[in-house]
């Protein structure tokens, strides 16, 4: 299963690149395998705040709803409406064009709080 | 993997839509070695088991087999079976896994005369494989529901032709030692077809276009089979069976809620087990089962609702996450072969299982 080095984890599978004050969020190879064929997306709305570990998306497959969550307190400033005509971007580019928002965050001290590659690798038992 | 009554299976083997498109297309094969199988034979066997079931056994001819319901004192479903008459006096019923321990406690407790109840479960599996190219594989099938022995690569096997998928298909019993052998060997002899291992996911995406049921979401000892809209598989002129006198009121007063097929509106978010159903804004039911139908690209459930509502073309709204999106009840079967690309408003109603 791909776990890039370069990206944070949670422990609900999403994964969180830094980019400045802000970060992108997916969900992991991992979770989109288990989930499998992702049918449906429910986005977060723009501007939207949200705190850790809060629901704010909502991904379905064929068998079942599951909710995304922010990683970290912050605001949403973008989605990836391409999933909306597209959900399947989520299973065949999970790190690329599958990405779901870009969070806007309050305190970049709050990213300590996730796990890089290595914890998240152990933690799927990859 | 997923536990699932005591067995590990896997949901899915590489994706739950190659597989469902495998089996409305081509083949595909599911292990079923979890279902229960439990044969009941001697004198009285015939007799007595058309008292715990709703079909008629009467029927069935030596190899022929039949869906039906065995019921409790209410009316309600204990499980949904297939019953093949494999001898003069000798039947195998193919229970579901989940129910195999309370059928066998149900039966054993009402046993009466000369009957013999023999749950072979363990020493037998099953795969179910199913799809419009399935002649291809095997010669001499055997009828639509009728069941006969045979031998392949030397194993000694059942082969029924049924389903669950609304497909051509069968089901294949042998000796739990042949399964791995059983399965490679059809594998093997499929890969030309592109014959695809399939898992629970698309089990329930292809019942569910077709409106088969799911017990312990579609059917539950609460529930009746006039509810369930299954009465096609409820003998009322038999004399007795048990849940008869409930059925039959049932019946004359029309059931007080009813299962009923319904589809999307709009693309949108698929809807799910457990959502309420709305008419204007008069709660009136609870879905059971739903998902996106991988054959129709489109939101597809069924659901109980208040029977005076249940009424074909009727408009209802489904409520998810807090938003109501709307949804029409449909006949059956939701999936309809010749009409792909096409909404199933004219797909007739079948009462096959």
């Amino acid at each position: 299963m791909n776990v890039p080095d370069d990206l944070l984890y949670t422990e609900s599978h999403e994964w969180i690149k830094l980019e400045g004050d802000k970060i992108r969020v997916g969900i992991s190879d991992h979770a989109q395998s288990e989930l499998t064929d992702v049918v449906f997306v429910e986005l977060p709305k723009m501007d939207r705040q949200a705190n850790a570990k809060e629901a704010i998306a909502v991904v379905e497959s064929v068998k079942a709803a599951s909710d995304i969550y922010a990683p970290v307190k912050g605001t949403v400033v973008e989605v990836n409406k391409a999933l909306e005509a597209d959900p399947g971007l989520i299973n065949r580019e999970p790190f690329g064009q599958g990405w779901l928002f870009v969070l806007k965050i309050d305190n970049p001290d709050d990213l300590k709080n996730l796990k890089d590659a290595a914890a998240y690798k152990k933690q799927i038992g990859g | 993997m997923v536990p699932f009554a005591g067995w590990l299976m896997p949901v899915q083997y590489t994706s739950i839509v190659e597989e469902h498109q495998a089996v409305r297309k081509n083949v595909g094969m599911f292990d079923i070695s979890h279902m229960g199988q439990l044969i009941v034979a001697s004198r009285d066997a015939r007799g007595w088991l058309n008292t715990m079931l709703t079909n008629n056994i009467d029927k069935l001819e030596v190899g022929q087999g039949q869906y039906t319901f065995l019921l409790n004192e209410r009316g309600g479903i204990i499980d949904d079976l297939i019953v093949y008459r494999i001898g003069d006096k000798k039947f195998l019923l193919v229970v579901n896994a989940s129910c195999t321990d309370q059928d066998l406690d149900w039966l054993n407790k009402h046993k009466r005369g000369d009957v013999k109840i023999d749950n072979r479960s363990a020493n037998f599996g099953g795969v179910a494989i199913q799809g419009p190219r399935v002649a291809e594989l095997f010669v001499n099938l055997p009828t639509r529901n009728h069941i006969v022995d045979l031998e392949l690569a030397g194993m000694p096997i059942s082969m029924a032709r049924t389903g669950y998928t609304g497909e051509d298909g069968i089901e294949v019993f042998f000796r739990a030692g042949d399964g791995v052998k059983f399965w490679n060997t059809v594998l093997e002899k499929g890969k030309d077809l592109g014959i695809k291992p399939c898992g629970l996911g698309a089990r329930d995406t292809l019942r569910l276009e077709m409106c088969y049921p799911l017990n312990g979401s579609d059917l539950s000892p609460e529930r009746n089979p006039i509810e369930a809209g299954l009465g096609f598989f409820v003998d009322l002129t038999k004399p007795n069976f048990t849940g008869r006198d409930v059925l039959l009121k049932t019946k004359e007063n029309g059931p007080r809620e009813k299962l009923v097929p319904f589809k999307m509106k709009d693309k949108g978010p698929p809807p799910r087990p457990h959502y309420s159903v709305f008419e204007n804004s008069e709660r009136i039911g609870e879905v059971t089962s739903g998902t996106l139908s991988p054959s129709l690209n489109w939101g597809v459930g069924m659901a109980y609702i208040d029977g005076t509502h249940a009424k074909i073309g009727a408009k209802i709204d489904i409520e998810i996450r807090g938003q109501k999106f709307p949804a029409t009840i449909e006949k059956k079967p939701l999936y309809k072969k010749e009409k792909t690309s096409l909404p199933p408003e004219t797909a007739a109603a079948t009462t096959s299982s």
